[in-house]
């Protein structure tokens, strides 16, 4: 029996419903962005159903425990503004929780009644409920505007606005500024990595890992040791540059920096597959005068070499594709470097510049790619396409499955959020060696599914 | 298996006082709320109780008084949702042939996207089931500005068009609360326009209550309303019920609908698990109400009551000893020879894999210390499941419920309305003429009554251990402290806790999702959750915490 038994190939242009989104709201990825600062407690301004829902989301996917305080308004609050519920919020959370930084984000109903944050906080700080040397961020995120990935940028970006600093017009030659963007915390850990064989100072924000991909200890550490520290946060106005990885999630931020600080700017595609993580690399050596480690080079080697090794089952396979343009814009990238067929890429964020980056990178060499943005860029609209013509492979989130399931195709999950797999917390797919771990992905699922459907007397020992 | 004797321990009065190690509960519980700040910390203090029962001379128990469904103050990180979680994810979200569109923007709609694990079994492919769909009116900032009215008709008109369901639920969320959108009229011109589509709207913005609690009140008006009744024609069967509050969490409703038709009994709807607009409109049909989750679905056990005159009574199907007896209850209900003899029959037949499984856990599970923090009813009716291992509950509380739920039914008149109470409506339920039945036709029904047989639910603290601690809407903080305290051999709770009791090296099994497990109900549900427990207790990941070096 089909799960998704009542979507049919009959695609009526819709107007008003959106039918499985292919993307959600933005306040979770504030809540994300804001644990990539150490001892911060971010905190939703709003109903606790927000609060409660982007916990169980973030907890569900990196399997980690996700904190954060809301201002729990009920009707009242609705009605009377919010301000009563924020200062005593931020009363309590000193006292109880003692955070360094609390990042107050915006919920569609906080944002509709008008709250002005700053307002708020500096109130909070008047009545002495923010202690000394402590501090609150903000950033609104109405949840009908963009989409999570904005959250994400937006939180991003106050930390800029509240914390860089320029100490002197000469900027510290090896320093440079890393917005890793919406990734998991492992692939923030790789960047770092391959900074760090750069010979440069980085400075990564937010950087969840060692956040939230903790160590078991026995003991329960509300703020790991992970995260951008305040110091590093203001530290970021004194690098020569700054790489924005993913110009929808890093973007903004980049360019507040190089607009407060005249921090100059890279905004990259993320390094996810071998030429944007050629670019990544190509981008630090105007940074470090210009060298690659040899076993940079040498790990970069090694994925051309399982390219190759790999590239007959590659060859001609056709792809549909889902998630955050970011990674779609990457991803689509290396797989027309694996000769590999994206055929339908689709993104709930709206946004045009979307489009016109796929183009890009699809070039004219990709023929009949449907690429669409937007409320009705959903989940059902990508089965529909797979109903009329089917793909070979599907890579997208959890809620894929469904889709996967019913026309028995694999796939490959990737993006946000994984609910049902365990372990992308600790593997990167960013860099390298994170593409390696890609290839291996992909082409496990196609030989898998050879071996499956292979008549008995061609079931092959050797592949 | 074994030779030895089965050996199950008699807990049926617990009584062991909640001493640990060093500590009293005095001090546990001034340690939970030490860093508060003053006001909160008073709060606090009212829904932190130590279980201190008093037996009077005519039997019944007065209990310690609790601080129930109250505002979480904010700041607080605390376990509740929000009442349009409790609207469309509780109560709607397992029904499968009714579209729910979530009116607002894209979040709400996408977190309540089957992430409960609601299942549900449609008997062919020609059923409808909408599931495992999700389906929003994404509302932009032009509809904030200008009104969503408009996007929400033709949100409704393009899923009928596409799917032609049966029913279309709105669900509005906060801002749609908040800008003045009128769902329930868009719903009613849309009802109009489709004729034979059942087009309702629940008022279940997020801000309504202080928890889910007010969603699933919410939701049960809305049942109630626009479909129970709405089947004219009896349905067949004999021995009709209905299960009120069972939610069908990991498959448990199928034990439960299996069981039933073993014993003869015919399930005329379960609300929610499992369930279709069908099961809605004729439940009105059944002559015995069992409700499970009181916490969620009183309300329309109440109002089918007096509306249609079934009575109901408390079940629970949690555990081997609940479920035989929750059986044996509703045989008695019946009074019927032959339905009792085929309830004997199928708990004689479960029951010995139930004392197989029990004797083979025991030597591992007993004396082992629980935390239950979860749900309006499942902090208690798991309890059960527990004592049939010898494990205590040294700590248990909820996450939305009401004193009623603690104290029991006798506390209700009690309770005071406050200003969040008094937003949901409460529905003035008539007699209907046509469809009243006399509840019941056997004669014994007045001494049914008189011995207490309906509506008696006794609450959580009067089958908890003397002085184990009950704490209403726990906090992280509070949490983390009882456990760094009382080191607990397993914590109940949400994913939201999970991973942090867990870094606290004490395994946390979810009683909402039944994380990789389930389902639990009935006797085979009991055999499972024995052997969930034993396995998560018994791990040997804990031995590998620390480092040899360390």
């Amino acid at each position: 029996m089909a799960l998704l038994r009542h979507t049919t190939d009959d695609v009526v242009e819709r107007q008003a419903l959106t039918v499985n989104p292919a993307k959600t709201c933005q306040p979770i990825g504030a809540m994300y962005a804001a644990l990539g600062i150490n001892r911060c407690l971010p905190h939703s301004h709003g109903s606790q159903g927000c609060c409660s829902y982007h916990r169980s989301t973030l907890s569900r996917h990196y399997k980690e425990p996700a904190m954060a305080a809301t201002s729990s308004f009920t009707e009242g609050s609705s009605v009377f503004g919010g301000q009563a519920n924020l200062l005593q919020a931020l009363n309590t959370i000193f006292s109880v929780y003692d955070p360094d930084v609390v990042a107050v984000h915006t919920t569609c109903l906080s944002e509709t009644i008008g709250d002005d944050i700053p307002q708020i906080a500096d109130a909070a700080v008047a009545k002495g409920f923010v202690p000394e040397g402590k501090c609150v961020i903000h950033c609104n995120t109405p949840s009908y505007v963009g989409s999570h990935t904005t959250g994400f940028a937006n939180m991003t970006k106050a930390m800029v606005d509240y914390f860089s600093t320029s100490t002197s017009e000469d900027k510290i030659a090896d320093q440079i500024n890393i917005i890793p963007g919406w990734v998991e915390p492992a692939d923030m850990g790789e960047i770092k990595r391959l900074v760090k064989m750069m010979s440069l100072k980085g400075i990564t924000f937010p950087d969840t890992s060692g956040v939230l991909d903790a160590p078991l200890t026995a003991e329960y550490n509300m703020y790991p040791k992970g995260g951008a520290t305040i110091e590093q946060l203001e530290a970021t106005g004194d690098s020569a540059g700054t790489i924005a990885l993913g110009p929808i999630c890093s973007g903004p931020a980049a360019e507040a920096l190089q607009n407060k600080c005249q921090v100059p700017q890279n905004t990259l595609p993320l390094p996810i597959g071998l030429r944007a993580t050629d670019m990544f690399i190509q981008t630090l050596r105007k940074y470090n005068g210009g060298n690659v480690p040899a076993e940079i080079t040498a790990e970069r080697g090694r994925l051309v070499d399982l390219v190759s090794d790999m590239s007959q089952y590659f060859y001609g396979k056709t792809v549909a594709l889902w998630g955050d343009p970011d990674q779609l814009v990457s991803l689509t990238q290396f797989l027309v470097d694996l000769d590999m067929r994206p055929k339908y890429i689709i993104t709930g964020t709206p946004g045009k510049a979307f489009l016109r980056r796929i183009g890009e990178v699809l070039g004219d060499g990709v023929k009949d790619v449907i690429v669409k943005q937007g409320a009705q860029a959903d989940m059902l609209y990508i089965h529909q396409l797979i109903k009329r013509e089917r793909v070979d492979l599907l890579i997208g989130n959890t809620y894929g499955k469904y889709i996967s399931r019913d026309e028995d195709i694999p796939l490959i999950r990737h993006g946000f959020p994984i609910l049902d797999r365990i372990g992308h917390q600790y593997f990167p797919t960013a860099g390298y060696r994170g593409a390696m771990r890609l290839c291996e992905k992909i082409l496990d699922a196609f030989l898998d599914r050879q071996d499956r459907d292979a008549p008995e007397e061609s079931f092959e020992l050797t592949m | 298996m074994s030779s030895k004797p089965i050996h199950t321990p008699d807990l049926s009065t617990p009584s062991e006082p909640f001493a640990v190690e060093a500590l009293t509960a005095d001090q546990i519980k001034g340690e939970l709320t030490r860093q508060y700040p003053a006001k909160v910390k008073r709060k606090r203090d009212k829904q932190i109780v130590l279980n201190e029962k008093t037996k009077n001379q005519d039997g019944s128990l007065t209990l310690p008084v609790i601080n129930a469904n109250t505002r979480t103050s904010p700041g607080i990180i605390t376990q509740r949702g929000c009442t349009y979680a409790g609207c469309k994810g509780v109560i709607m979200g397992p029904t499968r042939d009714i579209i729910n569109i979530t009116h607002g923007p894209i979040g709400c709609g996408f977190y309540s996207w089957l992430t409960r694990r609601n299942q549900t079994k449609p008997p062919t492919e020609e059923h409808d089931n909408y599931i495992p769909y999700s389906f929003s009116t994404d509302m932009q900032d032009e509809n904030i500005i200008f009104g969503g009215e408009k996007k929400l008709k033709a949100a409704i008109q393009e899923a009928y068009d596409m799917f032609h369901p049966k029913a279309i639920a709105v669900f509005a969320t906060c801002p749609v609360g908040l800008i003045g959108d009128d769902v329930h009229q868009a719903c009613r011109e849309m009802k109009r326009e489709l004729v034979d589509c059942n087009v309702f709207a629940f008022s279940c913005e997020g801000y309504k209550g202080v928890s889910q609690s007010a969603g699933h009140h919410i939701a049960n008006n809305g049942v109630f309303q626009h479909m129970v009744g709405n089947q004219t024609k009896e349905p067949k069967g004999k021995f009709k019920i209905n299960l009120l509050g069972e939610y069908n969490i990991g498959g448990d409703a199928f034990v439960l609908e299996e069981m039933f038709e073993k014993c003869g009994i015919t399930l005329l709807s379960t609300f929610s698990g499992n369930s279709t607009v069908e099961q809605f409109e004729r439940s009105h049909w059944a002559e015995l109400n069992c409700v499970m989750c009181h916490r969620s679905i009183n309300y329309v056990a109440d109002m089918i009551e007096k509306k249609y005159g079934a009575p109901w009574i408390k079940v629970n199907f949690i555990g081997a000893k609940a479920t035989a007896k929750s059986l044996r209850k509703i045989a008695e209900f019946f009074n019927d020879a032959d339905l009792t003899e085929r309830v004997e029959n199928f708990i004689t037949a479960e029951y010995p894999a139930v004392l197989k499984a029990q004797a083979e856990v025991l030597p591992r599970t007993e004396g082992k210390r629980a935390m239950l923090f979860v749900g309006g009813s499942r902090a208690h009716s798991y309890q059960e499941l527990f004592k049939e291992i010898g494990m205590k509950t040294i700590a248990a509380g909820y996450e939305f419920a009401h004193r009623d739920d603690y104290e029991g039914r006798k506390v209700l008149p009690d309770i005071k309305v406050d200003a969040d109470s008094r937003n949901i409506e409460e529905l003035t339920v008539e007699r209907d003429e046509k469809l009243y039945r006399e509840p019941k036709t056997n004669a014994d029904l007045e001494s049914l009554q008189k011995r207490d047989f309906f509506e008696n639910y006794q609450g959580m603290m009067a089958d908890m251990g003397e002085k184990a601690m009950i704490i209403d809407d726990v906090s992280h903080h509070e949490a983390e402290k009882l456990i760094e305290m009382c080191q607990p051999d397993i914590f109940c709770a949400g994913i939201k806790e999970k991973y942090a009791v867990q870094k606290l090296g004490v395994p946390c099994k979810q009683l909402h999702s039944y994380d990789y497990g389930g389902p639990y109900a009935g006797f085979q549900g009991a055999v499972r959750f024995y052997q969930d427990i034993d396995r998560m207790v018994n791990s040997k990941v804990k031995d590998m915490i620390k480092a040899p070096w360390e």
